[in-house]
């Protein structure tokens, strides 16, 4: 690995906020999207000359069908709440890091076009003009924000950033400033169904592997099936569960958990992606574009009921638009919702004392949990609210002896970003991402010193490669981090237990 | 006699009730679109009123935040709502029971409220985070609610008004007797009033109906509820 340009933080027993460093940040900005990128998804391929006129006239568009975007840019007084609450403040102390000064960027060009004071008294009320230098801040600060949420639950209105943040790279989209990272994968899932572009061929292939894998290693018969017609279960699951690693471990311990329960599955070539990236420009109609993938198979393939796997952004997109984008899903059994997380199909199993464990399989392992944003702050699990933060942890006590909790500021609804979701898992960026990661390594660096935690799990594909990624600058072992059901994998007893 | 007080008085309640009237049907003409509660939140409405509910009284997502501005603000706003409700004696006749017993109540939180104005400007000037996100208008605001405040004290224990005279001044605006208005720091009181209630539609006043209407709080958890046929789908 090469040596990073910047001094990665030094750990810190709490993330307190750093001094302010003006512009400490102003360099950082995504690769720009060439012109085929963009001109696959509706977008022009480069700055067009009109780029005034149609940023205004989209935000002009997107106020109108977006109450939320309305209400936040009118209700925020400015009172400071948030500034110490962004991973990426407190990583990198760059002020327009802090949530409401990333807010302002789009909030002045909203005053000065469209709000009487604005025109009128401009400065005095904190408007400014649309410039191009106003638009390249957009496109370095708007790509400095993972749209994790965690500054909407510390603000007394719920005022969520992550809606300007959509909102101003749509419009960035709009005037030919797309995102070459973003905007390439949600291409590749329209040619190919993945965001790593795997043909379905490719797919087989490994999933043979994987099979031949857990036979040697467990001597039994777990498949790995895909386009299986009259499958009960369809996975809908995240591309890099296929081959990444530790993703791969977490995609082993799904089909165990469906071998040892006696249900049959199928992965799906068509569908063969949980993750959403048209999420992270708010784009509805490339949201939908991309689910629909998930209506097909489900047609298709006729199977009874839809699982998704570990994936953050997924499960929101799954939990909270799959029934409006791409429903209803009528013909589905009705005796489950309509999608579930592996964790609440796996926790049900759990329930049934239909699985048994071998916990002193993981007796190597101190756990702790990592709750990933989208899941704590977009999305919920289980029949209560909450189930999101309950239902994980309960299932990695099930298979492990050993878990600790991190702080209490930094899990559940107030968890920090791993760093790297929204869009933003990209080399580019990797200062910003390892400067964001800091509060999080600070937690963990906590419970590896005072309980010796050597494992910290997680349901995030993102979480998992950023975390890969940034763990060891820090001085954390790279293969520290895994999925929730890479610890099932460990722990279930295969064959001897079917009901 | 003087009519602009009458004049000026019917003005500011026009462009506060129209105005506000105006922002909040198009907050509400704006649809809601894809969920966005942030979770953990209710799944019922209920559930969303309760956590309203402790939005609006305890400003409980601010105490999470910050303790100093939880305790400012909300002694600010506490105090404002005291002081507000003790004003009813100047416009009902006769002046309810209940007024009559906050009377002392509401004439000592103006200092309170003072107090968490001059705490939150402190904050403002004094925390370089705070500094840095504000504008001028958020000094203004400050200033202009202090001088309100400030005056509203003055005539409470320095400079008295002629109270009778103001009651027969507001009652009268209600059934178009108009008379005249007693003069001193009442003036300055009223006129800093009136500046504060025309700009509370096209300012960050508008945080009042947004505690309300925003999405990600004031909507219950709809995930995965099943919704009608979509068009060809």
């Amino acid at each position: 690995m090469a040596t990073p340009s910047f001094a990665v933080p030094a750990l810190a027993e709490e993330s307190l906020p750093p001094p302010l460093q003006p512009g400490a940040m102003a360099h950082s900005k995504p690769y720009v999207a060439n012109k085929a990128i963009q001109e696959a998804l509706d977008y022009p391929g480069e700055l067009v000359s009109d780029w005034h006129d149609r940023a205004l006239t989209k935000l002009a568009e997107i106020l109108k069908r977006n109450r939320a975007l309305q209400v936040y840019l009118d209700a925020c007084v400015h009172c400071g709440a948030c500034t110490d609450k962004c991973h990426y403040f407190l990583g990198t102390g760059d002020p327009r890091n802090m949530p409401v000064a990333r807010q302002e960027l789009l909030r002045s060009v909203y005053r000065r076009h469209f709000t009487l004071p604005g025109k009128l008294f401009g400065s005095l009320v904190g408007a400014q003009e649309l410039t191009k230098e106003r638009l390249e801040e957009w496109y370095s600060y708007f790509y400095q924000c993972s749209e994790c949420r965690r500054c909407s639950v510390f603000c007394p209105y719920g005022i969520d950033t992550a809606e300007f943040t959509m909102a101003a790279r749509e419009v960035l989209n709009t005037v030919g400033m797309g995102q070459k990272y973003a905007n390439e994968i949600i291409g590749k899932v329209h040619r190919i169904g993945n965001n790593l572009g795997l043909p379905g061929p490719a797919l087989i292939d490994t999933l043979e592997g994987l099979e031949e894998d857990v036979k040697e290693e467990t001597g039994a018969e777990v498949r790995f099936p895909i386009d299986q017609q009259g499958a009960e279960v369809l996975l809908v699951t995240p591309s890099a569960d296929f081959f990444a690693e530790p993703h791969v471990e977490s995609l082993i311990g799904y089909a165990k958990v469906f071998h040892a329960a006696g249900i049959s599955w199928t992965l799906s070539s068509h569908a063969s992606e949980a993750g959403n990236f048209g999420l992270f420009t708010g784009n509805e109609a490339q949201m939908q574009k991309i689910s629909q993938r998930v209506r097909e198979a489900v047609l298709e393939l006729g199977v009874k009921r839809i699982v998704v796997g570990e994936c953050g952004h997924a499960w929101r997109v799954a939990y909270n638009y799959w029934q409006k984008l791409i429903g209803p899903f009528d013909f589905l059994d009705p005796r489950y919702p309509v999608p579930q997380h592996i964790c609440e199909f796996t926790h049900e199993l759990i329930e049934r004392q239909a699985l048994v464990f071998d916990k002193e399989a993981n007796d190597h392992r101190i756990i702790t949990f990592h709750d990933s944003c989208n899941v704590a702050r977009a999305s919920s699990m289980g029949k209560v609210p909450g189930g999101q933060f309950e239902l994980p942890r309960a299932i990695i006590r099930a298979v492990a002896n050993h878990f600790h909790e991190m702080a209490p500021d930094t899990i559940r609804e107030k968890t920090f970003c791993c760093g790297g979701g929204g869009g933003l898992l990209t080399d580019e960026l990797l200062e910003l991402r390892v400067k964001g990661a800091s509060p999080r390594m600070n937690a963990l660096k906590q419970v590896v010193d005072h309980h010796q935690v050597n494992f910290m799990a997680t349901i995030c594909a993102i979480c998992k490669a950023q975390f890969s990624k940034v763990l060891p600058m820090y001085g954390f072992e790279m293969g520290m981090v895994g999925g929730v059901h890479q610890l099932v994998s460990t722990a279930i007893r295969l064959g001897r237990n079917c009901e | 006699m003087d009519l602009a007080p009458a004049i000026l008085a019917y003005l500011v309640t026009a462009v506060l009730v129209l105005g506000l009237a105006w922002r909040i049907a198009k907050f509400m003409r704006a649809p809601v679109g894809l969920p966005i509660a942030v979770t953990p939140a209710p799944r019922t409405s209920a559930g969303v009123a309760w956590r309203l509910t402790k939005e609006v009284l305890v400003f409980a997502s601010l105490f999470q935040s910050n303790k100093w501005t939880w305790f400012f603000g909300w002694i600010f706003h506490a105090a404002l709502a005291l002081v507000l409700l003790r004003h009813l004696r100047y416009f009902l006749e006769p002046v309810p029971t209940w007024v009559l017993w906050l009377q002392p109540w509401g004439r000592y939180a103006g200092f309170a409220m003072v107090f968490g104005l001059l705490g939150l400007w402190a904050r403002r000037l004094l925390v370089a985070r705070v500094r840095f996100i504000s504008t001028p208008s958020d000094h203004l605001m400050l200033l202009l609610l202090g001088l309100i405040g400030f005056s509203g004290l003055m005539m409470s224990f320095v400079i008295h008004t002629d109270l009778i005279a103001l009651k027969r001044f507001t009652l009268g605006l209600f059934t178009f007797e108009w008379s005249a208005l007693p003069g001193g720091p009442l003036l300055v009181h009223l006129l800093a009033v009136g500046v504060l209630l025309m700009i509370v539609p096209v300012s960050k006043l508008l945080h009042v109906p947004g505690v309300f209407l925003s999405p990600s709080r004031a909507r219950a958890d709809t995930g995965r509820r099943p919704v009608a046929r979509r068009e060809g789908a």
